[in-house]
């Protein structure tokens, strides 16, 4: 969305570790697509299809320049162009926290794919809970930005999250946390700076 | 190139024989598998790129075709890359048969009496002349309003003749406002003293008063309202700042605008052509045949698909090339859309946007060229 993504080209230890979720041959839809680089990944290694969403007018053009189809729209305006089930896998990856409507389109993402698997800073990883005892609001790698020009409008947690998901009533399939791309899955809400859902409708 | 053979068209009629004018540029390749065809709106021509030189070699003034910022050497749609081919259609007044010629059955003028001519029957015109290139596939079909729905009903009509297509600033079909406008222009020529039911020319005279008024109409359209406010606003034509109190001078820059606009378009654009066009546009709705489905009429196409709008564009606005997308989606087509915030409405599709041309450049090297 508003931050293009860290490394255009090569993917993150982080994105690799969600790109291993995607099912080969999935139709996939990426929901904040930045440059297409997971998407191209997913196309390229895995043998899946589809489309990226972007709002950004430069990273649409480097979609497009290595050759990923990406549609210009603004996700708060919903997902209407998309039907029902039409995707295999939706992803929503580092995108959650720039949305307004963040439970409308966990809903909307649950609604066009069979399933769904979202990414965010986790908040509730410890520096973040240590920063705040501090009586400060953290600055970290995956959350860089100062309180007052960040494009980050919420912040949660891992447990947050899950919470959400069960009040929309998605099925929580897999949840760990993500730190310097290894799999967190004990304590992973203190433990790891982004969080990873895979979820489908219950 | 002369086109011996008749064509028959959508309405039943039929053209016995005709004559399309053409430009080319760049190179054809060995496996000819890089032919880009451009598709032109309603006062365009096969004239798409580069300039025309006097009998002295110099450069004629306002001679660039019109498409020269997006195609040419180097530029978004690159002629050292791509043999790219303008065409100037059927009904049109630049060379192609139209109106103003002869009909061959008859030997009279056609005026009024030229067929009407539809988006479909363009495209199968236009699939014979690359017959007669020794084309079979086309790299690309591309163009902007008008065009752009000749580029989509390439893909239906001929979807394995089609590698890509780009539709710029374009719809599935004009709504009622849009058919309203045509109607207006319309009116205006047709109710012109010196139309003579489309027979005009038999009289000596042209019924520039109605083609003014159709082309100021259309300009209004193809304008925003940003842009006529930042461009004229408010000011008089007069510098001395003073109101003339009059109705009928001009009194306001925007009017004196729309005059000029008028009165060059009806030096050059024949009535009659203007009237055939606008109700091509009309005509078109591939969906019609589908029961208003557009994701079942899309389903034939089998083109990769870039779409670009404009968001200030109200004559050809975003909604419309999103309904494209929407049915391409629902068909699983390879289809990028980019949504342009550019202020210059629907003629920004003509204009320089480095995101445009930069998004469509992006397209010709990535996936054009694959």
């Amino acid at each position: 969305m508003n931050a293009p993504r860290q490394h255009p080209g090569a993917l993150t230890a982080d994105q690799l570790s969600i790109a291993r979720l995607v099912p080969s041959g999935s139709h996939v839809l990426d929901l904040g697509c930045g440059t297409g680089a997971l998407l191209d990944h997913l196309i390229r290694e895995r043998g899946c299809s589809g489309y990226g969403v972007e709002i950004d007018d430069a990273n649409v053009q480097a979609c497009v320049a290595r050759g990923v189809n990406v549609i210009q729209f603004n996700l708060e305006d919903g997902l209407a162009l998309f039907g029902d089930d039409s995707f295999d896998v939706v992803l929503q990856i580092d995108t959650l926290q720039h949305l307004r409507n963040a439970e409308v389109m966990l809903r909307e993402t649950a609604r066009v794919g069979r399933t769904a698997i979202v990414a965010f800073p986790n908040f509730g990883h410890w520096p973040n809970r240590l920063a705040v005892l501090r009586g400060r609001m953290p600055v970290t790698r995956v959350l860089p930005y100062q309180w007052y020009d960040t494009p980050n409008i919420r912040v949660g947690t891992l447990k947050d999250f899950d919470a959400l998901a069960r009040k929309n009533r998605l099925q929580v399939l897999d949840a760990f946390g993500l730190q310097d791309g290894q799999e967190i899955r004990l304590w992973p809400n203190a433990r790891a700076s982004r969080a990873v859902f895979k979820l489908q409708r219950a | 190139m002369h086109f011996p053979d008749a064509l028959r068209l959508r309405s039943g009629a039929s053209i016995r024989a005709y004559d399309l004018s053409y430009e080319t540029y760049g190179r054809l390749n060995a496996d000819r598998s890089n032919a880009v065809l451009i598709c032109h709106a309603l006062n365009a021509s096969h004239h798409v790129a580069g300039v025309y030189l006097d009998d002295s070699g110099r450069v004629k003034e306002k001679s660039e075709g019109w498409w020269d910022n997006m195609i040419g050497p180097g530029k978004p749609v690159d002629t050292e890359r791509f043999f790219v081919i303008g065409v100037n259609n059927l009904g049109s007044c630049f060379g192609s048969t139209g109106p103003m010629q002869a009909n061959p059955d008859t030997g009279e003028v056609y005026g009024a009496d030229f067929p009407v001519v539809t988006v479909q029957d363009w495209v199968n015109a236009q699939a014979r002349l690359l017959d007669a290139l020794g084309i079979r596939t086309l790299a690309a079909v591309m163009g902007g309003s008008l065009g752009g729905m000749q580029a989509l009903s390439w893909t239906l009509q001929h979807p394995e003749r089609v590698r890509h297509a780009v539709v710029v600033a374009s719809a599935p079909n004009l709504t009622a406002e849009n058919i309203a406008f045509n109607e207006v222009a319309r009116r205006a020529i047709v109710t012109d003293p010196d139309f003579h039911g489309g027979h005009f020319y038999k009289h000596g005279v042209l019924p520039k008063r109605g083609l003014r008024i159709a082309r100021m109409i259309g300009h209004i359209t193809y304008l925003s309202d940003d842009v006529m406010n930042e461009k004229f606003g408010r000011q008089l034509r007069n510098d001395s700042g003073a109101i003339k109190f009059s109705t009928q001078d001009v009194e306001f820059q925007i009017e004196s605008y729309l005059r000029y606009q008028g009165d060059k378009f009806a030096e050059y654009f024949d009535a009659n052509t203007y009237l055939l066009i606008t109700r091509a546009l009309d005509y078109f709705d591939p969906a019609r045949e589908f029961g208003g489905d557009l994701s079942g009429a899309l389903a034939q196409a089998r083109a990769k698909f870039l779409l670009v709008s404009f968001t200030t564009d109200w004559r050809f606005s975003p909604a419309r090339s999103r309904e494209i997308v929407k049915a391409l989606l629902a068909n699983q087509r390879d289809v990028s859309y980019a949504e342009i915030d550019a202020p210059h409405g629907h003629d920004a599709f003509l204009l320089d946007d480095p995101r445009y041309l930069g998004v469509v450049r992006s397209y010709f090297n990535s996936k054009v060229a694959a």
